[in-house]
C-alpha cells in the first residue's frame, strides 16, 4: 500500500458538513477576535475554564498520545511489527498538537504572548511545566514528523542528520510526553476545594498518564480502520489485534487503579447521595470498563469492526473522563451552571476538522502509510514512471 | 513589617464607603446600579454583600502562600514582603489559572476586552509604599475594616472576640484557610454562613501541586537512564542476531 489516491466523490454530505463547520469557523474566529472572549463563550468570573480546555486541550494531548506510545514501542523496545502504524501515529500526534496550539490561541486572553512562559519563568507553576512541554514536545514531534516531508521530496542529507539524532530524539519524546500527561492532572491538583472527590485524587497525574497510554493505542486502532477505509488498503489483523491485547492490559490496569482508589479514598458513599456528578462519574466508568470486557475476548479482538467499536469506547471513556475533571467535576463548587455556548462548540468543531482535513492532505501526499524504505523506492518508481510518461507525450 | 485587613462583619452597616473608595482609587466606574451588583466582577475589585440583615465584605484575600501566584506560569501574579499579592497585567497572557486555582473566586477577567486583563484587589500596595492605610480602610466610617500588622489584628480581632462573645462566632477566618490569608474576617456567625467557602484546607495550596512537581526532576533522569538502556539493549540484540546470521552464512560458504 503506498500510492494513495483521494477518493473523488465531490458532493458528498460529509464534503458539504465539512465546508459548513469551515465557514462557520471562520465566523466566529473573527467574533472571537474581533469583541472578545465574552462574545463567543459561556465563561464567565466563576467559570473560567470551558471546553476549550477541557476537550480541545485536554483531549487533544491526549488523543496525540499514540506517537509516543508507538514511538516507544518501535524505537525503544525495537517491536518492529508495530513499524507499518508509526507514522500514522506520528502524524497524528503532530496534527493533535498543532490543533492544541490552535486552540489555546482561542482559549488565551493574549493569544500575542503565548510565547511569555519561555523567558518569564515560574517553575513552581505546573502552567509552566505544561507551557514548556507543549512548546518543546511540538518541536519533538516536528522533527519526528519531517522525514516524511523529506523522502517526498528527496532531500538526502536532512534525512541523514534525522537518522544520527533519531534515538535520542525519541528518548526526548518520551519523557516530553510522559509529562506533559500527567501535568495536564496535575493541574487540578490545586483546586482540592473545586474538584469533585469523585475524580480529585493525589494520583491524578498518574492517572492522566496510564489513560492517555489507552488512548493512544485505541487512537491507533482508530485510525488505522478509517485510513482502510478511506484509502482502500488492508487492514493487518494480526497487528490490530496485538495492539488490542496491549489495550487491554493498559485499560484493566487503569480500571483496577481507578477503583482502587476509589475505596482507598472511601468515595464510593458520595453515589448513594443524590448529586448530578454521579451520573457523569459512571457513564464514565462505564465506558471504562465496557472496553476492558471486550478486548479481553480474543473474539472481539480478532474481529476488526468490534475492535474498532472496542477502541471508540476506550477514547468515549477518556473524553468523558477529561470533560468530568475540566468541567462537570468543578461546576458545583463554582455555584453556576456552565453549558457552553454554540459559538464555543463551533470553534471545537472547525479546529477538529481543520485537523481532518490535514490528515487527509498528508496521508495523500506524503508516504505515511507503509515502511520508509518501500515507500521511497515506490514513490521514485512512480516519479520515474511519471516522467517516462510525460516524455512519450 | 507584614501588612493585613481585618475586617469586623458586626461593625459593618453597609454604607458601602469601600466599594466607592475603592472605585476610585482603580478608576473604575461607580453608581447605583453597579453598587447593587454585590458581586466582584473586573470593574467592582470588592463588593458588599447583603446576607438578610448582615454584610460582608468580598475581595482578594491576599494568601500567605496564594494559589494563583504558585499557578501563574509568567509570574505575574507574587506574594510580596509587604503583604499585598499584586499583578503585573504586562507578564499576563490570559491563561486563567489563576482564576480556577483561587479558592475565593478572587480573580476577575475582562470579558468584553479584545486585550483582556486579570483584576483583582492589591491591598492598595501603593498606598502601603508610602504609609497610608488601604483606600477601604481610609473610607470606613466604623472601623469595620482597618488595615495593619497582621500580628496586630489578629490580636485586635481576639480582643474584639473577648470583650463581647455573644457578638461574635469565635473564629477568625483566614487565620489558617489554606495556610492562612492576610485579610481575615470575624463576625456574628461563621463566615461560611455569610458565604465564604467553609470546608477549605488549612494546609497552603501550592503544597498540593508541588508534591507533583517536584518529582520531575527524578522523573526525568530515571527515564532517560531506563529508556537509553532499554533501547541499547533492543538494539544491541538486533545487531548481534544480523551478526551470528551473517556468521552462519560465511561458515556454510
Amino acid at each position: 500500500m503506498t500510492v494513495v489516491t483521494m477518493p473523488r466523490k465531490r458532493f458528498s454530505l460529509w464534503n458539504v458538513v465539512f465546508y459548513s463547520i469551515l465557514v462557520t469557523g471562520l465566523w466566529v474566529t473573527f467574533q472571537r477576535f474581533y469583541a472578545g472572549i465574552g462574545a463567543v463563550t459561556n465563561l464567565s468570573d466563576a467559570f473560567p475554564w470551558g471546553i476549550w480546555i477541557g476537550f480541545d486541550v485536554m483531549c487533544g494531548v491526549g488523543l496525540a498520545a499514540g506517537g509516543f506510545t508507538l514511538v516507544a514501542a518501535v524505537h525503544i523496545f525495537n517491536i518492529e511489527k508495530y513499524k507499518p502504524i508509526l507514522r500514522p501515529a506520528v502524524l497524528t500526534a503532530f496534527l493533535g498538537y498543532l490543533l492544541v496550539i490552535i486552540g489555546l490561541m482561542y482559549d488565551l486572553g493574549r493569544p500575542d504572548r503565548i510565547w511569555h512562559p519561555l523567558i518569564m519563568w515560574n517553575p513552581k507553576s505546573v502552567m509552566f511545566e505544561v507551557g514548556w512541554c507543549v512548546t518543546l514536545y511540538t518541536t519533538v514531534l516536528f522533527l519526528e514528523f519531517s522525514p516524511m516531508v523529506c523522502e517526498r521530496l528527496r532531500w538526502r542529507t536532512p534525512l541523514r542528520w534525522f537518522r544520527i539524532i533519531s534515538i535520542p530524539l525519541m528518548i526526548l519524546g518520551v519523557l516530553l510526553s510522559t509529562l506533559h500527561q500527567s501535568s495536564l492532572g496535575s493541574l487540578f491538583l490545586l483546586v482540592p476545594h473545586k474538584l469533585d472527590a469523585l475524580w480529585y485524587t493525589p494520583y491524578l497525574p498518574l492517572f492522566f498518564f496510564v489513560s492517555a497510554i489507552g488512548v493512544g493505542l485505541a487512537m491507533t486502532i482508530f485510525e488505522s480502520w478509517h485510513s482502510s477505509k478511506a484509502f482502500n488498503h488492508r487492514l493487518d489483523g494480526s497487528l490490530l489485534e496485538s495492539l488490542g491485547s496491549v489495550l487491554a492490559v493498559v485499560q484493566s490496569t487503569y480500571l483496577a487503579m481507578r477503583l482502587m482508589d476509589l475505596t482507598h479514598r472511601h468515595a464510593w458513599g458520595l453515589l448513594a447521595q443524590p448529586r448530578p456528578e454521579n451520573a457523569f462519574f459512571l457513564l464514565e466508568m462505564a465506558l471504562i470498563a465496557a472496553p476492558v470486557v471486550l478486548l479481553y475476548q480474543s473474539r472481539v479482538r480478532n474481529n476488526a469492526r468490534a475492535l474498532y467499536w472496542s477502541a471508540v469506547l476506550v477514547i468515549m471513556g477518556f473524553m468523558t473522563n477529561r470533560l468530568n475533571v475540566g468541567v462537570t467535576g468543578i461546576e458545583t463548587a463554582s455555584g453556576v451552571t456552565y453549558i457552553p455556548k454554540w459559538t464555543e462548540v463551533a470553534v471545537t468543531l472547525f479546529i477538529v476538522a481543520i485537523g481532518v482535513g490535514l490528515f487527509r492532505l498528508a496521508v495523500t501526499y506524503l508516504p505515511v502509510f507503509g515502511s520508509h524504505e518501500a515507500v521511497a523506492t515506490e514513490t521514485e518508481k512512480v516519479y520515474s514512471q511519471g516522467k517516462v510518461e510525460s516524455r512519450a507525450a | 513589617m507584614a501588612n493585613a485587613i481585618l475586617f469586623d462583619s458586626t461593625k459593618c452597616v453597609g454604607c458601602r464607603s469601600c466599594e466607592s473608595a475603592c472605585a476610585e482609587k482603580w478608576g473604575n466606574p461607580y453608581n447605583e446600579k453597579i453598587a447593587a451588583e454585590e458581586k466582584l466582577s473586573s470593574h467592582k475589585l470588592t463588593a458588599v454583600v447583603t446576607k438578610g440583615d448582615k454584610y460582608i465584605r468580598r475581595m482578594c484575600m491576599h494568601c500567605m502562600e496564594p494559589a494563583c501566584a504558585s499557578a501563574c506560569p509568567v509570574g505575574a501574579l507574587v506574594k510580596t514582603a509587604a503583604g499585598p499579592v499584586v499583578y503585573d497585567a504586562d507578564k499576563c497572557m490570559g491563561c486563567r489559572y489563576c482564576m480556577t486555582a483561587c479558592a475565593f473566586a478572587a480573580p476577575t477577567y475582562e470579558w468584553e476586552a479584545r486585550l483582556p486583563k486579570v483584576r483583582k484587589c492589591n491591598m492598595c500596595a501603593e498606598r502601603l509604599a508610602a504609609g497610608k492605610p488601604t483606600a477601604c480602610s481610609e473610607a470606613c466610617p466604623n472601623e469595620a475594616t482597618v488595615t495593619g500588622e497582621r500580628d496586630a489584628l489578629i490580636a485586635i480581632a481576639k480582643a474584639r472576640m473577648a470583650e463581647a462573645p455573644q457578638s461574635y462566632a469565635q473564629a477568625i477566618y483566614g487565620l489558617n484557610e489554606v495556610g492562612g490569608t492576610s485579610v481575615m474576617m470575624i463576625g456574628p456567625v461563621p463566615m461560611a454562613e455569610l458565604g465564604m467557602p467553609g470546608k477549605l484546607p488549612t494546609e497552603a495550596l501550592p503544597a498540593f501541586t508541588w508534591r507533583a512537581l517536584e518529582m520531575i526532576p527524578s522523573i526525568v533522569t530515571t527515564g532517560g537512564v531506563l529508556l537509553s538502556g532499554i533501547s541499547w539493549i533492543t538494539h544491541r540484540r538486533t545487531e548481534v542476531a544480523r551478526a551470528e546470521r551473517n556468521e552462519r552464512k560465511g561458515a556454510r560458504q
